[in-house]
């Protein structure tokens, strides 16, 4: 659905008297027609459905689910033994937000009868390697929005974090099941589903974040990314000229209007290391300021005077001076995660395809490859779908009702580009530890 | 018994490593006076790194400082002396400290990181042997694929400043999530879940294979103690054991004492005389945003804590900031819960202890965010700043940008608080709730100086009332 049929929906929504937002009731019809319970049923099993024998049939159960109600009443540790109790369990109850935790040593809903002996039984032993990714923490870079808006401006700042990730999670760190959705509102969330990923401990995961870790600034300090050596690790350069320098040249010079004010360009000139410099800048553009005419955009023209002074022979011997245009693009564009999110394996992350609150909007997946085309203002609605399946009319087919529904793509992409692979993988694992365990009792046994 | 590294310790041949892997217990005879003096005196020598640490040492210093403190405390006039002490004071501590999973915390880094130094004081072959007994399954990257990622891994080695490895460098591929360190750091190259090591990165390998032993043998020898060695040695090691954990860490603050709490009006006036910069910029900032994020919310929370605020004045300072900015009702919702989670009274009732200087320092602070060290995180700027409002003149100032300027963030703290109260604090700053009392101290007996007897009395009861001292022992010792 694109941005003009959306717009019709709405207006037809107040003629037929569907009023417009987020309710209980348009959630109930939600979780009864739409919301896709199998799917993230077979997710969570990761294989573990009873259909072979090698399957843990304790799996699902030691994975915490949370719920959030109405009147932000709170239920922590439901745990479920199938798909029938999930999905039950879901509509009867209809959460605001559902979110995953992870699989713990013994079923969650019994963490009483362990938590109080020393060695500490009740642990988690799998979980998602996550990410969370929120604009309001570029609040600092982006002009044309704040707080919990988001445009197409500043939503590409986003897109650029995922390829940046997205890549170095599958060519640096070798994984391959990787899930990555829209929050709902203004951010983006990103699974790793991995078995290596999942058994990560702690430590491990705060190494990972840390590797990602560039920027490091808040409003105490001045300098917020220092890029120190000669060169830059590859997995930066590669980060760098793929990704970072195009998109801050390309687009969020111009989107963002970085160099365009005194207020604005001042920001950039503290982060080049010497004054002088930085001085010779400010004359340059405060002169400009006073006539500018041309018909090229004064950003461009700026950054440009700031790239090849910075560049120049005659200050070459400046500590610093060329690798502050690196750190100058990194400090606005590299992603800003939040670390404690992926580095704790008991962190909860909402589920995909939950309705946020606020905005009405599903959390739909995001195909890194083609997230470029990802409209955050355009994914469906609450009212919008159950708009869409009251015109269709009922049918008995439950897949039908889905592809009536814009969101019926989305199922469809989670299916095939996601879920289908990782179950294949997981499937093999299971058979191939079975089998290794039956053959290793089977020389145990033998003399 | 099978343990390698000890039998290893009796070879005269230098070349071989006389660093023990601990794998198990030896089953030697040991005296009882012996049993406590080599325990001691590894003690010491973990204590010392300790306080390395704290004070910002860097990896240079500290390969001296192992290297001088091994001498000091460990040597024995026969080499086959020298190992049995190394082994069995390992092996006793190992009891000491097994019993809560703080002492195993802090017995796991000290341990680690004398081994790593240890390590690092070796031959290359005598590493290499230590590697093989280690029995790492990491191969050595064959020429081929070493050609494949040369280039790459030159610019790993540029990037950290290393020389780039020459045509016969010895490298090893290995699964990423072996090597946490490295990652973390970006001081290898990665790809497809490898990392590829260069031979002088090989300690950090060791160093989590060595880690993990240790850390899974603590449980280990944690149940065996609970289950029969606690019982049957009550009456001759066990009361040993015991003492020695308590006498060389150091208090944590955990616990205020007897006569200790503040009250809520309080907090304001002693936010701004015996805070140290840390919690005061989060005060502060609380009392402009009325709102902290989570790291800050735990910093300040745990230091108000420690310092003897109960858990009702507790959530009813928090509130009275909180409500400001999303209503009592939100508090209650959402951060309530989270204050009583510190105090011990939810979820798995962990009482959790102030953090120490090391742990601030070490946190990261993002967008947003206000806790950490701001010696460590502030710019020059706001610092002085922030030094100026707490009183210090221009003199101290320029000494303590100095100590940030060479990452030694706690001696800032401590010369900060000589500053502050014109008075020396010889043992530094190695806790929050450390410079809250010391500060204390100092006011309250420069208090004394001025007054009568009586209105001293009376001020001293009321002084002790706000913080932790006994008043009795302050008026025997003064003179009027």
């Amino acid at each position: 659905m694109n941005p003009g049929e959306a717009e019709n929906c709405r207006e037809d929504m107040e003629i037929d008297g569907m009023p417009d937002g987020f309710n209980a009731n348009y959630l109930k019809a939600y979780y009864g027609k739409v919301f896709p319970h199998s799917d993230i049923f077979k997710w969570m099993c990761y294989g573990h459905d009873g259909k072979h024998p090698g399957c843990d049939p304790t799996y699902l159960s030691r994975r915490e689910f949370s719920f959030t109600l109405d009147n932000d009443i709170y239920l922590r540790f439901q745990s479920y033994t199938s798909a029938y109790e999930l999905e039950s369990s879901i509509k009867e109850k209809c959460p605001f937000k559902i979110d995953i935790g992870p699989v713990y040593s013994v079923n969650p809903a019994k963490r009483h009868a362990y938590a109080q002996t020393g060695d500490n039984v009740f642990t988690p032993v799998e979980r998602e390697l996550i990410f969370d990714i929120d604009i309001t923490d570029y609040d600092d870079v982006r002009f044309c929005c704040s707080g919990a808006d988001i445009c197409l401006d500043c939503w590409p700042l986003m897109t650029v974090a995922i390829k940046v990730i997205d890549t170095a999670l599958r060519d640096d760190f070798g994984f391959i099941h990787i899930l990555w959705a829209y929050s709902g509102r203004r951010g983006v969330h990103c699974w790793v589903c991995d078995a290596k990923a999942r058994r990560l401990s702690n430590e491990q995961r705060a190494s990972i974040a840390d590797y990602f870790r560039v920027y490091k600034g808040n409003e105490n300090s001045n300098k917020k990314v220092s890029l120190v050596g000669p060169v830059l690790h590859p997995f930066l350069a590669r980060s760098y000229t793929d990704v970072l320098r195009d998109f801050f040249e390309g687009k969020m010079l111009l989107s963002q209007n970085i160099l365009s004010t005194e207020e604005k360009y001042e920001k950039i000139l503290d982060m080049i290391p010497d004054e002088s410099v930085a001085a010779e800048l400010r004359g340059k553009w405060q002169e400009m300021r006073k006539a500018y005419g041309s018909k090229d955009d004064i950003n461009v023209v700026r950054w440009e005077q700031l790239k090849s002074l910075l560049c120049s022979a005659k200050l070459k011997h400046i500590q610093g001076l060329r690798r502050c245009i690196e750190e100058i693009i990194f400090s606005f564009t590299y992603p800003r995660l939040d670390m404690e999110v992926s580095k704790h394996m008991n962190h909860l992350l909402k589920a995909p395809f939950c309705v946020h609150p606020k905005t009405g909007r599903v959390c739909v997946p995001i195909d890194p490859n083609n997230c470029e085309e990802f409209d955050p203002t355009a994914v469906p609605t609450l009212s919008q779908l159950l708009q869409e399946l009251n015109m269709s009319g009922s049918r008995a087919d439950m897949d039908d009702e889905l592809d009536r529904t814009s969101l019926g793509r989305a199922v469809r992409y989670f299916r095939s580009s996601f879920l289908q692979p990782l179950l294949r993988s997981c499937k093999e694992e299971i058979e191939s530890a079975y089998n290794s365990r039956l053959q290793q009792s089977k020389n145990n046994l033998s003399w | 018994m099978q343990s390698l590294g000890t039998r290893r310790v009796y070879h005269q041949n230098d070349a071989v490593s006389t660093l023990p892997l601990y794998r198990s217990a030896p089953p030697l005879e040991v005296r009882l006076e012996d049993f406590e003096a080599f325990a001691v005196d590894r003690l010491r020598v973990l204590k010392a790194i300790s306080d390395g640490l704290s004070r910002g040492k860097k990896p240079e210093e500290m390969e001296k400082l192992v290297e001088e403190l091994w001498k000091t405390h460990m040597k024995q006039p026969k080499l086959s002396e020298a190992g049995n002490k190394d082994v069995i004071s390992h092996f006793v501590l190992r009891l000491v400290y097994c019993r809560t999973e703080d002492l195993r915390k802090w017995f796991l880094s000290m341990e680690t990181m004398l081994f790593r130094y240890r390590f690092k004081l070796q031959s290359p072959e005598a590493q290499r042997a230590l590697m093989a007994d280690l029995d790492l399954p990491y191969k050595a990257v064959n020429t081929a694929e070493f050609e494949s990622v040369k280039d790459k891994v030159s610019q790993v080695a540029r990037s950290i400043v290393q020389p780039p490895p020459t045509e016969d460098a010895k490298f090893y591929k290995v699964p990423f999530e072996e090597v946490p360190e490295l990652v973390a750091s970006r001081r290898v190259y990665i790809h497809q879940g490898n990392a590829y090591v260069a031979m002088n990165q090989v300690v950090s390998l060791v160093v989590t294979q060595f880690r993990s032993f240790l850390s899974k043998a603590l449980i280990l020898t944690n149940r065996k103690w609970t289950s029969s060695i606690k019982e049957q040695e009550k009456d001759r090691l066990t009361p040993i054991v015991e003492e020695l954990s308590t006498s060389y860490l150091g208090p944590d603050y955990s616990q205020p004492r007897e006569s200790a709490e503040i009250s809520l009006k309080d907090i304001d006036h002693l936010a701004k005389s015996s805070f140290p910069l840390c919690m005061r910029h989060l005060y502060e900032k609380l009392k402009e945003d009325h709102h902290l994020k989570h790291g800050g919310r735990m910093q300040l929370g745990l230091f108000l804590k420690g310092v003897g605020l109960n858990l009702d004045d507790a959530l009813a300072f928090w509130r009275a900031e909180f409500s400001q900015k999303v209503g009592a009702e939100r508090f209650d919702k959402e951060y309530a819960y989270n204050i009583r989670h510190n105090y011990g009274r939810e979820g798995k009732r962990t009482d959790y202890t102030p953090f120490s200087c090391q742990k601030v320092i070490s946190s990261t602070p993002g967008v947003g965010d206000h806790h950490g060290c701001p010696f460590r995180h502030f710019s020059e700027e706001n610092l002085r700043a922030a030094l100026g409002r707490m009183g210090v003149g221009n003199r101290g100032m320029d000494d303590i940008i100095d100590k940030v300027r060479n990452r030694h963030y706690q001696v800032a703290c401590t010369l900060t608080f000589e500053a502050v109260h014109g008075s020396t604090c010889d043992a530094g700053i190695n806790h929050p709730n450390q410079y809250f009392i010391d500060s204390q101290k100092v006011l309250q007996s420069k208090l004394l100086e001025y007054m009568s007897i009586k209105d001293a009395e009376e001020t001293i009861i009321l002084l002790a009332n706000i913080s932790n001292c006994e008043p009795a022992h302050h008026v025997k010792q003064k003179n009027f």
